[in-house]
């Protein structure tokens, strides 16, 4: 057991899986000599030649195209696209490629392929460094996407993502990256895509989260049993698509109140799925309206203190007080 | 060269393709000498063409031609929904498909390739399974438009019908290749109008910075749909771009077969040893509307297509191999007759085939258990 930050997480574990198989290759902007914007691949070059660590040219398209390709050829390909912002010239070789070859080949081929991105905001990123991505790739059949918000689920999805015979968009919140620490096993591990996680147990109401916004409702969630006894089930949503419905539905079964917490822009975001799986099939389980709070329908957060700062927080301790006002209702 | 299969090309049918080419020089020399045609023999020659070839080359463009012309019957017969037609691209994918290894090189066609696929092991059967979406049909069950290609066991990568995508699959599949020391060639198929497309761009950006083992095939036939290359384009040649990207640019006949495989098979030859990608245009038409829901007559005149008419390759080659003595108009009648006789037969048994079963439509979007 070692204590670890996100980005050594993710460094460590990715290293530890080309080093045990050299079929998988990484590539994208910067991955090589650079080790990456944020250093995942730091010392990758070095270690596994330049052969396996590929510096592609900026062309996001090309890059997951080309990761495509690599892995109906027998290689593992782990394509980085430097910021999510930058992912949407792939979104037709993501979406119309990736996602649907073993749809449309009648299961004659398969795209084992990892695409890692960091996402979200809160770092001064602005509209073009902070975007949520997680929705536009959540409607897609054929494609997992995860959004591990801790250290240990980081690892374990990575490792699991990388024997996925399927595509997998595996996003990493940027702001958890060096903020988030953690307790990593020492032996390897995989944490399962498509399984939602339990932060906290509570038995008033039930949160569902994801991303650096599951942190701030675990934190918010410590505040409200110290003032009032409240206690909150914090669930971490972990993985977009598939979603677990049924982790979510037992614990607002259970607590008999539900409210889903995002960054991205509320209309048509993630939540709003979530939301809908709980009206659907858990309306006459709730003691109260399902809440929804995801961020301002603007394009991204500004990069201004004060305005990106309104962007994650409209009203002063938000999440602290809608959540006392639901244990209320 | 060894006869290593990679993974995505297996289990091939022998005979065919290059399999049984001769590569000895002169091999036409049983033909009779006084209707050789001293330039174009010679020409076949450095080729390393064998008379067989040459008829196995000119039955696939036949086939090719005749499979087209059912097809699109079938369309106005209310039987195939939509078809893609060929006609004036058999002797460029004929001709740039010979020069590859069937069962060992790597295919990724689109649409308009049927002559590309059946050098490659697809059988008129097999086209008519996927004209008729049929459960049998080898390249996705019936799931897929016809003619958008694709058998693990051929070694054809499947397509879509997003124009371009499959160029940086190609540059990805020969990095690959290298990777891991394969003896093998990627090709990549698409016309004039793919050029244009971002993905182009950057898969043979990417080929070139890595000097893959892939060859690139613009067959252009001068509109995509109705648009012309003028507009297209801004500069005259397809091959002119190639400058941009490291790599030879070359522009070749499209509606000569034999110069077509030259091309290719220079370009064959340089991606096994090493020297990286090729692009080869080869300038061509197309008889036919786009697809069989297009109406060239909003685009193009009657003139201009029949003046194209005049040009036709398969008539060209025809008249080559009478020139050759390799065939005479009675052998081409029988040889049309046996042709359509496959054709109408393949025909027949793909209709009569099973449809896909409903219960099927929720499968494979991931691995199954």
């Amino acid at each position: 057991m070692a204590q670890k930050n996100v980005v050594t997480a993710i460094h460590d574990a990715l290293h530890e899986e080309m080093a045990a198989d050299d079929r998988i290759v990484v590539l994208g902007e910067d991955v090589g000599v650079r080790g990456g914007v944020f250093r995942i691949t730091q010392g990758f070059m070095e270690e596994f030649g330049p052969a396996r660590v590929i510096d592609t040219p900026l062309a996001e398209a090309g890059i997951v195209g080309v990761a495509i390709g690599m892995a109906l050829h027998g290689l593992l390909p782990i394509a980085e696209i430097e910021f999510a912002d930058f992912i949407h010239p792939a979104f037709d070789q993501i979406v119309s490629e990736a996602a649907r070859i073993r749809y449309r080949s009648n299961n004659d081929f398969n795209v084992p392929l990892v695409i890692r991105a960091p996402w979200g905001g809160g770092i001064h990123g602005a509209l073009y460094h902070s975007q949520s991505i997680e929705a536009f790739y959540g409607h897609v059949p054929g494609l997992k996407v995860v959004v591990p918000s801790t250290p240990s689920d980081a690892v374990g999805m990575l490792r699991t993502a990388i024997r996925d015979p399927d595509p997998v968009l595996f996003l990493e919140h940027k702001k958890t990256y060096r903020a988030i620490t953690g307790d990593v096993l020492d032996e390897p591990y995989t944490v399962p895509i498509g399984v939602a996680d339990v932060k906290r147990e509570g038995e008033d109401l039930t949160v569902v989260a994801y991303g650096f916004m599951m942190h701030t409702c675990l934190e918010t969630a410590t505040r409200l049993q110290e003032d009032h006894g409240i206690s909150v089930e914090v669930v971490d949503a972990r993985s977009i698509s598939p979603l677990d419905k049924q982790t979510i539905l037992s614990s607002v079964r259970k607590t008999g109140k539900a409210m889903v917490v995002y960054e991205d822009n509320r209309t048509y975001g993630a939540g709003a799925e979530i939301v809908a799986t709980i009206a659907e099939e858990a309306m006459f389980d709730l003691d109260g309206p399902i809440v929804r709070i995801g961020g301002p329908d603007i394009p991204a957060m500004p990069f201004a203190t004060s305005l990106e700062h309104f962007y994650l927080e409209p009203e002063p301790d938000q999440l602290y007080r809608r959540m006392l006002d639901l244990a209320r209702f | 060269m060894s006869t290593t299969t990679p993974d995505a090309a297996c289990d091939c049918p022998a005979g065919g393709g290059s399999a049984s080419r001769s590569k000895q020089n002169g091999v036409l020399d049983s033909a009779p000498k006084m209707a050789v045609e001293a330039t174009r023999q010679s020409e076949i020659d450095t080729l390393g063409l064998s008379g067989e070839d040459l008829l196995s080359m000119h039955r696939f463009m036949v086939l090719a031609r005749l499979i087209d012309e059912a097809a699109i019957r079938q369309n106005r017969q209310g039987k195939a929904p939509f078809v893609i037609p060929v006609s004036c691209h058999e002797a460029c994918q004929v001709g740039t498909a010979w020069a590859m290894r069937r069962g060992q090189d790597i295919w990724l066609p689109y649409y308009r390739d049927l002559a590309v696929v059946l050098v490659a092991g697809m059988t008129a059967f097999d086209v008519f399974l996927g004209i008729f979406s049929k459960a049998g049909d080898p390249t996705s069950g019936g799931r897929q438009m016809p003619a958008h290609w694709g058998s693990r066991r051929l070694g054809i990568i499947t397509g879509s019908s997003p124009i371009g995508t499959q160029i940086p699959h190609a540059a990805g599949i020969a990095y690959a290749v290298k990777f891991r020391s394969e003896d093998a060639v990627v090709a990549t198929w698409f016309g004039e109008g793919a050029t244009s497309e971002g993905d182009w761009h950057e898969g043979l950006n990417f080929a070139g910075i890595h000097k893959l083992p892939v060859v690139f095939v613009c067959e252009n036939n001068h509109y995509a749909i109705s648009v012309p290359q003028s507009k297209q384009m801004a500069v005259e040649n397809v091959a002119d771009r190639a400058a941009g990207y490291g790599f030879p640019g070359v522009v070749v006949d499209g509606n000569d077969v034999l110069a077509s495989y030259a091309a290719m098979k220079r370009a064959v030859e340089r991606a096994l040893s090493g020297e990286g990608p090729t692009l080869i245009e080869c300038k061509t038409y197309r008889f036919q509307p786009h697809t069989s829901d297009d109406d060239d007559r909003t685009y193009r005149t009657r003139e201009e297509v029949e003046e194209a008419r005049h040009h036709d390759p398969l008539d060209r080659f025809s008249a080559d191999l009478k020139t050759l003595g390799l065939m005479d108009d009675a052998r081409i009648e029988s040889l049309r007759a046996e042709v359509k006789a496959e054709v109408d037969r393949a025909v027949a048994d793909a209709w009569a085939a099973p449809d896909p079963d409903p219960a099927t439509v929720l499968r494979y979007v991931f691995e199954e258990d």
